[in-house]
């Protein structure tokens, strides 16, 4: 019950981090080069994301054996949450700039505009930006939905969980309009990015055939073990840090790849 | 360049920044937990203690590789 209370938890904070950043992309593509062709492009990324929760998690929990789907999704989770954590730590320690949703906001607005305006018409640029976003950063929230639901066999509430979160950061976006900066982004990450490695590792060591001390209740032990870690790995690296790094203004944060 | 190429590149190419990206590192940290999570599982101590302790060491050193260093170039 707790664990999955956690489970919920986890891909709620990773979807919202990422749905956050969804919304940051589509509302450039619809201040600049209209709202219908970003709206198609939101709804026909969300609608492609479905199908791969439903094409590939539905049969992955049917199909592959629970410890091999636990080796294989606990590995995918550790990747993912010791990347969130790198980040988390070097950003906290002022070695890395804060991911900053106004810098990208002006950034992609700046650069639609350059291309000029749709007029209202369907405009094709406007559609791609707004689909790559959502499907970009839908991707990782679709791996997380699965990867955590699957192991648990649990993907409907974890499906539900990220829906739930996307509403929530939907109607935040639409209520705040462009203060998107204003949501904890990366204290989310980071809680999440704690929670990531901790799942990944219980679920990677359950699936090779280690027994946790009191099962389930490993992982709020881990989930405890990480967050030292990182305050630890944060208190070390400020003793490094020089002038902190600044996001610079119309830029995101450098190095973002997929996992950001 | 045909569509199907372009998809399959796209595809590999989102795999390796996700798995690899700019932090090689701990995509091999993975791989070394997966194989000591293998060849300790009948030693439930080493196991449980080994595991959390080299995730934690991982995610600690990555962060140090990719800290800022000072410039050593002395001033202009």
């Amino acid at each position: 019950m707790s664990a999955t209370i956690v489970l919920l938890l986890a891909v709620f904070g990773a979807s919202c981090v990422e749905a956050v950043e969804a919304l940051t992309i589509v509302l450039a593509s619809g201040t600049t080069r209209g709202w219908r062709s970003a709206m198609e492009g939101t709804a026909a990324a969300l609608l492609l994301l479905a199908v791969l929760v439903g094409g590939v998690g539905v049969p992955l929990v049917h199909y592959v054996p629970i410890d091999t789907l636990r080796v294989v999704v606990g590995a995918l989770l550790l990747v993912l949450g010791l990347s969130w954590l790198r980040k988390a730590i070097l950003r906290a320690s002022g070695h890395k700039a804060k991911h900053d949703e106004d810098a990208i906001y002006q950034q992609t607005t700046a650069s639609l505009r350059s291309g000029g305006t749709a007029d209202g018409r369907r405009d094709g640029v406007g559609f791609a930006v707004a689909f790559k976003g959502v499907f970009l950063e839908g991707m990782e929230v679709v791996l997380i939905v699965i990867s955590l639901g699957a192991s648990q066999h649990k993907l409907g509430d974890a499906a539900l969980a990220a829906a739930a979160a996307v509403v929530v950061v939907t109607a935040a976006g639409l209520l705040v309009a462009r203060q998107l900066s204003g949501v904890p982004e990366n204290t989310i990450k980071t809680v999440v990015g704690i929670m990531l490695t901790s799942f990944g590792l219980f679920w990677m060591g359950e699936g090779a055939g280690v027994r946790w001390p009191g099962s389930d209740l490993a992982i709020p032990v881990l989930i405890g073990i990480f967050a030292v870690v990182t305050a630890a790995g944060v208190a070390l690296l400020r003793t490094q840090a020089g002038t902190p790094v600044a996001a610079p203004a119309g830029a995101p944060a450098a190095n973002e790849g997929a996992a950001s | 360049m045909g569509v199907v190429t372009r998809a399959v590149r796209a595809f590999g190419h989102f795999w390796w920044d996700f798995l690899v990206g700019d932090t090689p590192e701990l995509f091999v940290a993975m791989l070394v937990l997966v194989g000591v999570a293998f060849a300790l599982r009948h030693d439930r101590i080493a196991d449980v203690v080994l595991l959390p302790l080299l995730a934690a060491v991982a995610v600690v050193g990555s962060a140090w590789r990719g800290r800022k260093r000072p410039s050593r170039r002395p001033p202009a």
